[in-house]
């Protein structure tokens, strides 16, 4: 029929959406035919029109992830993906073989992972990957200012993830000191920042009252901090009601069901993982 | 008020030296305030100042901002070095962010013991030479252009000049296998407001002696 312009580059799902709507509509407007059903399967569109819209449905461009089973610096990205309402696919890497391969065929821009791929793009380097993701799903505030204390509130929040991120790579003589630090730093250096934040502006989020990186990054240090130390949030009235809150936001409680591609604690199994696959001394 | 920036740091390059950078490179002037005692950061802690107890701290805009990568965002956007659109910002990030984990390799070269040195500078000149240079000589040799990304002067072009000179202080001859990047740190030296950053009598800040190593060490109670 060729009644709509369609551009077959466009194969994001919501453009699809949108042309098959316009589509719908004038179809429908001039009687030519009805749509079938709730899903986008139009009866009287020609079988090409149909077997290429199928095509891009299934071609999906979802972001893809390529990371170890497990938390480690992927797991914001996971976190910020999925409080976005963003599907993902994974690629875990469990063998030396599949790292060298990455090197080998030019993905890893520095020969590290997280890799991330993305509207087109090999990213490396986490936080360049959440600030993409964060920009783009309009998680980064609304001018350069609120970006300056988003930006502020993380990095404080990345310091004492890596805090937690290494703890099951120390050595065994040290953990008990660093598991006492971690702690320290959250209830002396952290987390009194982020109670003060809340209380002084009585907001639910951290920033320009809504949601953005800053309270998805929150969320994820406060649940890895309690999981060392259940009391950790007992002298901070803000943040325990932050956290039941932004617990129910449908998208975070979703990620936060079993079934979700949220990954457990770290084990032994995982640092060994790690370790084999990176080779490192 | 002058409402200049003022940059609370050390009288030296540590974390604060990238800023200093861009800020030069954005042609802003700053003022700038030393911590030379213990005391002096302990007085900054108490007075409330400090987001995260932490320096580097820079006054601007109204804001006493912290954290090194906040306070670098908010200049290169604010004085358009960071690309001019998300997918650029993204390419900068990528490489901003390795450029700030070699220079975080260089800069603990000093905080390690004596005969432990020797063996670092050699773990620095090999990720330098085969995991970072490499990059970025093959960006410039792809798109042939002035600039690492959108063809025009961005925080990683500026950060990429600061890792190139610092480098070379640890060994004379590491661009030896990188004529593009030897080109480049010639190119964006001539920048002008670069060039006057490098011109002695400026902010920039020279390596740290060993002489004033304890001193340091001292004020952020480094090392037992």
């Amino acid at each position: 029929m060729g009644v709509c312009a369609y551009n077959p580059k466009k194969s994001f799902l919501l453009e699809l959406g949108k042309t098959l709507q316009i589509c719908i509509s004038f179809l429908s407007q001039h009687r030519l035919c009805g749509v079938t059903g709730s899903s986008h399967v139009i009866s009287c569109y020609p079988a090409e029109m149909r077997q290429k819209n199928q095509e891009l449905r299934s071609m999906s461009e979802k972001p893809r992830l390529i990371y170890f089973n497990g938390r480690g610096r992927m797991e914001s990205v996971r976190w910020l993906l999925a409080a976005a309402r963003v599907e993902f696919e994974e690629i875990f890497l469990d063998t030396r073989e599949q790292y060298v391969k990455l090197i080998k065929d030019g993905s890893l821009m520095f020969q590290q992972v997280p890799l991330v791929e993305i509207d087109g793009m090999k990213m490396v380097q986490t936080r360049a990957i959440l600030s993409y993701i964060a920009g783009k799903y309009n998680l980064y505030g609304k001018d350069l200012k609120e970006r300056a204390f988003i930006d502020m509130y993380v990095e404080g929040i990345t310091d004492l993830m890596h805090m937690i991120l290494m703890f099951p790579f120390s050595p065994p003589e040290a953990k008990e000191k660093n598991l006492a630090l971690i702690t320290e730093r959250a209830t002396h250096r952290y987390f009194p920042v982020f109670e003060k934040a809340l209380k002084q502006h009585g907001q639910d989020f951290l920033v320009g009252n809504q949601v953005s990186w800053a309270d998805i990054q929150l969320m994820e240090v406060i649940l890895a901090v309690e999981e060392k130390t259940p009391a950790v949030l007992s002298a901070f009235p803000q943040l325990q009601a932050f956290k039941t809150r932004m617990s129910n936001m449908p998208a975070i409680k979703k990620f936060l069901q079993p079934g979700s591609p949220r990954k457990p604690p770290p084990d032994d199994h995982y640092v060994s993982t790690v370790l084999k696959v990176l080779a490192e001394e | 008020m002058s409402g200049k920036p003022k940059l609370h740091y050390f009288n030296g390059r540590g974390r604060m030296e990238s800023i200093r950078w861009l800020l030069a490179a954005a042609g802003v002037e700053f003022d700038e305030c030393f911590l030379e005692t213990r005391d002096d950061l302990l007085k900054l802690q108490k007075s409330g100042t400090l987001l995260f107890q932490q320096v580097p701290m820079v006054e601007i805009d109204g804001m006493k901002m912290v954290q090194t990568r906040a306070i670098g965002n908010y200049i290169a956007a604010k004085y358009n070095l960071y690309g001019k659109d998300l997918k650029e910002r993204a390419l900068i990030d990528m490489y901003v962010e390795a450029i700030i984990d070699l220079d975080e390799l260089l800069m603990m070269y000093a905080l390690q013991p004596a005969d432990k040195k020797e063996q670092y500078l050699a773990n620095i000149v090999d990720k330098a030479t085969n995991r970072y240079f490499p990059v970025y000589e093959k960006v410039l040799k792809d798109h042939g252009q002035d600039f690492l990304v959108g063809n025009q002067l961005s925080r990683a072009d500026v950060q990429l000049l600061e890792a190139l000179l610092m480098a070379e202080e640890y060994k004379s001859d590491i661009l030896a296998k990188f004529p593009l990047l030897q080109s480049f740190k010639a190119r964006i030296s001539n920048v002008p407001t670069i060039k006057k950053f490098l011109q002695p009598g400026s902010q920039r800040k020279p390596p740290l002696q060993e002489k004033d190593l304890p001193k340091v060490m001292k004020i952020f109670n480094l090392g037992h």
